[in-house]
């Protein structure tokens, strides 16, 4: 919560300096964002492949489980399709890929200002900011609802730390495992997806 | 484009090979950047004047999209549970 709480703050100390003006014109168009976004991703890269117990904690899972990150996606990319049709600014493709941050609203507004600008990363990063809140405050009601997978479903990424708290008070400890090893399939596949919306 | 991808992709190959040392540095290293990149879109949308002015719609945008991508999700995650459940009994 703290650490959600800071990375959001930071969005907001730099819209106010830039509204003053402050900030020079050369470090917003220039290629820093880009190259701190390489960075990001390579620390991402050596985070996911250095990690020696991921895969002994996947052996444990049902196999009818690990389907839920396929289920989550697709439950996510048909509302988001839906929702399009309804919102008059926002293209398909636009939504689909707001919609594929899966709740990293930090991963996706970035991807996606980059490469559709920041008006769509702003809705991203505030769409993805929902949904973790979302998801923290409801799960007790969605697993009621929707069955224990749906507060997993729900959280989306963030099913692997920041919602596994609350999912694992909501759905029970015994699905740990599923959560996190759900948040982890769609953290791997938020470059690719969000890529692929963009670029279509 | 694919540039990024391929520099995650790269990072798993180098983590992989650095498995036997400690890469806990990586998570503070994640945490700094992204506050840097936060805080350089924040920059940015701070400058865009239409931006600013477009704030509620792109919230209310933002809300609708959400809300539409949880209750997908939540009834995708409720069919497999029903799924799951029925092959348990039989």
């Amino acid at each position: 919560m703290k650490g959600s709480l800071i990375i959001v703050g930071f969005f907001i100390l730099g819209i106010a300096a830039g509204l003053s003006g402050m900030v020079p014109e050369s470090i917003i168009d220039g290629d820093l964002t880009f190259y701190a976004l390489c960075a990001l991703l390579l620390c991402v890269g050596i985070g996911i492949g250095s990690d020696r117990n991921i895969v002994t904690k996947f052996k444990s899972l049902d196999v009818r489980m690990a389907l839920l990150p396929l289920g989550t996606a697709l439950g996510t990319f048909a509302g988001s399709l839906v929702v399009s049709f309804i919102l008059s600014g926002r293209s398909p493709l636009d939504c689909l890929a707001v919609g594929s941050g899966f709740g990293y609203y930090s991963l996706s507004s970035i991807f996606i200002t980059e490469y559709k600008g920041a008006e769509l990363g702003t809705i991203a990063l505030l769409a993805n900011i929902i949904r973790e809140m979302v998801t923290l405050l409801l799960s007790p009601v969605l697993a009621k609802v929707f069955g224990p997978l749906a507060p997993i479903s729900s959280g989306g990424v963030t099913s692997m730390d920041t919602t596994l708290p609350i999912i694992m008070a909501s759905s029970g400890e015994q699905y740990s495992a599923v959560s996190i090893f759900h948040g982890f399939i769609l953290d791997f596949s938020i470059p690719f997806l969000v890529t692929f919306w963009c670029t279509l | 484009m694919f540039t990024v991808i391929s520099f995650m992709l790269g990072g798993v190959v180098i983590g992989a090979l650095l498995r036997k040392r400690d890469c806990s540095w990586t998570s503070k290293a994640i945490t700094v950047l992204i506050w840097l990149l936060l805080f350089l879109l924040g920059v940015e949308v701070g400058g865009n004047t239409k931006i600013i002015a477009a704030l509620p719609v792109l919230g209310l945008d933002a809300l609708a999209i959400s809300v539409a991508s949880i209750l997908g999700s939540c009834v995708c995650a409720w069919l497999l549970w029903r799924y799951i459940q029925k092959r348990r009994k039989a």
